[in-house]
């Protein structure tokens, strides 16, 4: 698949002085979901906010389909939607009123057809004509998401689209979602949580502090997610790690004295034990022990701790 | 040119018009006709005319000048800092639209709805005096320019305003001072020679001056100033807003 936004060596300072955004690179693949996950203030909002247009980057470059976001901005920005983390709306324009505005705004003839049947995708139909702060907040979440498709962009930005939501619409937003994306949209969403990742996303990101620390298939993210080592010091050296240990896929380091054991954390059984019996079958003996997880783990660990 | 945005964004400004009315429309007949009351009938009683003017006629430009500096401002400052205030602005941050485009849009909107005020305001007027306007071209002239300059000092305002404070601040402690003391009500040859000179930095002296002129043929200061004075003011302004759009101040971090 090619990339649909390409983001170079992307930086942002803050007038504060503050380092939001340090050298991100990161290709984002047409047609696909991908979920930048992150704790608070890690930066995801900003680099959002610079693909739309919203905030001016410091150095870098994005392009997106191509064409780069602020010298051909209006090519840009037409075919991207945002939904906003905020629930940024008026109050007393009418739901119509306001997809019409948005859609207009993006260089659209008014299509009702199109309109009608996005507000009723998004089962805000029977709202039509109701003024946006008679609304309660799910509904209103249901408008921005409307207002960002009105234009029928080939891109969309959700925001911590469920921060605040109820399962219902949560549920609802997943089909729309999908949906979204069997007709080819690419999506980017921001969470900081791994389980909405897991749920929605082909890959996942992780921004900490300004920096992309990995990106990576959801699939083989969530296989890596859980491992563990363990680390072996042997009181005597060994050339070469003993056929009777061939199953446990050790790795032989530190000239001989050291062996590591890779073991899944979320697997009924992990082996240790077999294994250090075995270890003592063979005939060796042991100096020390100790685990440590995956710098992975590490990452999910001090996501959840930061909430 | 991304002219559909450039029409939502006026008709949502204007929309936003026909929703408060009666404040919009009512305020200005209101308080016109309270002004010909206390100033036209009751002063207007003692000064009974001004270079050969009836006084009552003869501040309805000054008047009308009032209206279309405050409206025009207040709608045009308030246009821009809501949506900024509220957060709305993002989406129109984020559409394919110019600068240019967004100012039409705003500052557009803006004019109009002064531009109607002031007619209005004309026409309530005229059911207090009788009026006659020699120089019709002239008069549209100076109605259109002012509502545009003002209205797009106005969006400056709600540009750089970042609390509803500064927002009221500059047209109550320095548009309404002006104002007043900018012949509005008076012809400036009848102050004190000392601050007839005075008057003269006062750039509303030559915004009423000039209007006053194409009703009445009466004016403080040449015509041709007075409107080189306006156009000034405007590519003043014009320029303020360019930079202002170049270095996305106050819109983009
Ligand atoms: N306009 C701004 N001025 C200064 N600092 C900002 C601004 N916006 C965001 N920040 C800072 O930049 C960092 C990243 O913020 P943000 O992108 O909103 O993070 P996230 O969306 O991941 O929570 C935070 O430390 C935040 O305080
Ligand atoms: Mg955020």
């Amino acid at each position: 698949m090619s990339d649909i936004i390409t983001i170079a060596d992307l930086e942002k300072t803050y007038h504060s002085g503050h380092q939001a955004l340090k050298t991100i690179n990161l290709g984002i693949k047409n047609g696909e979901i991908l979920a930048l996950l992150g704790p608070n203030g890690a930066g995801k909002t900003t680099l959002i906010s610079i693909i739309c247009g919203l905030v001016n980057p410091s150095g870098g470059s994005v392009t997106v389909d191509g064409y780069d976001i602020i010298k051909d901005y209006r090519i840009t920005r037409q075919l991207i939607g945002l939904v906003p983390q905020e629930l940024t709306l008026g109050a007393f324009e009418t739901v119509w009123d306001t997809v019409n505005l948005s859609r207009g705004l993006f260089g659209k003839k008014t299509d009702a057809a199109y309109l009608d049947q996005l507000l009723r995708d998004l089962s805000l139909h029977d709202k039509k004509y109701s003024e946006i702060r008679t609304l309660s907040g799910g509904m209103k979440r249901r408008v921005l998401i409307a207002k960002a498709l009105s234009h029928e962009p080939k891109i969309l930005f959700l925001d911590e689209p469920t921060a605040g939501v109820d399962v219902e619409l949560r549920k609802d937003m997943w089909q729309i979602v999908n949906k979204l994306r069997a007709s080819g949209v690419t999506i980017i969403l921001t969470t900081h949580y791994i389980e909405e990742a897991e749920e929605i996303a082909d890959r996942v990101g992780v921004i900490r502090a300004g920096e992309l620390l990995l990106i990576e298939d959801k699939q083989r993210l969530m296989q890596k997610l859980g491992k563990k080592q363990m680390t072996i010091e042997l009181r005597t050296a060994i050339t070469q790690i003993p056929a009777a240990l061939a199953e446990y896929d050790l790795e032989l380091a530190d000239s001989g004295e050291q062996l590591t054991y890779t073991y899944d954390t979320r697997s009924g059984q992990t082996g240790i034990t077999r294994l250090l019996q075995d270890i003592s079958q063979v005939g060796l003996t042991l100096k020390d022990l100790n685990t440590t997880q995956s710098s992975l783990e590490d990452i999910f660990v001090n996501l959840v701790h930061t909430e | 040119m991304n002219f559909n945005a450039i029409k939502v964004i006026y008709k949502f400004e204007m929309l936003r018009t026909w929703r408060t009315l009666m404040q919009s429309i009512a305020s200005p007949v209101l308080s016109t006709s309270l002004y010909f009351i206390v100033f036209g009938s009751a002063i207007g009683g003692r000064i009974q005319e001004v270079d050969g003017v009836s006084y009552g006629a003869f501040i309805v430009p000054g008047l009308m000048m009032l209206t279309l500096l405050t409206q025009s401002i207040s709608n045009a400052s308030f246009g821009i800092f809501f949506p900024k205030f509220t957060g709305t602005i993002y989406e129109i941050m984020s559409a394919p639209i110019s600068y240019f485009e967004i100012l039409i849009g705003y500052v557009g909107a803006a004019a109009t709805k002064s531009l109607i005020i002031g007619l209005i305001t004309l026409a309530t007027a005229s059911l207090f005096v009788e009026l006659h306007i020699a120089h019709p071209i002239w008069m549209l002239t100076f109605l259109v320019l002012t509502c545009v300059s003002f209205s797009l000092f106005g969006f400056i305002i709600g540009l750089w305003a970042n609390d509803f404070e500064k927002l009221q601040v500059v047209p109550l402690l320095i548009i309404t001072p002006l104002v007043f003391l900018g012949g509005t009500f008076y012809s400036i040859s009848m102050l004190p020679p000392a601050w007839q000179t005075v008057t003269l930095f006062n750039p509303v002296v030559y915004l009423v001056s000039g209007f006053r002129w194409s009703f009445f043929e009466i004016a403080d200061v040449n015509v041709y100033l007075s409107l080189f004075i306006v156009l000034a003011f405007l590519a003043i302004c014009m320029g303020v807003v360019w930079w202002m759009f170049r270095t996305g101040y106050r819109l983009k971090s």
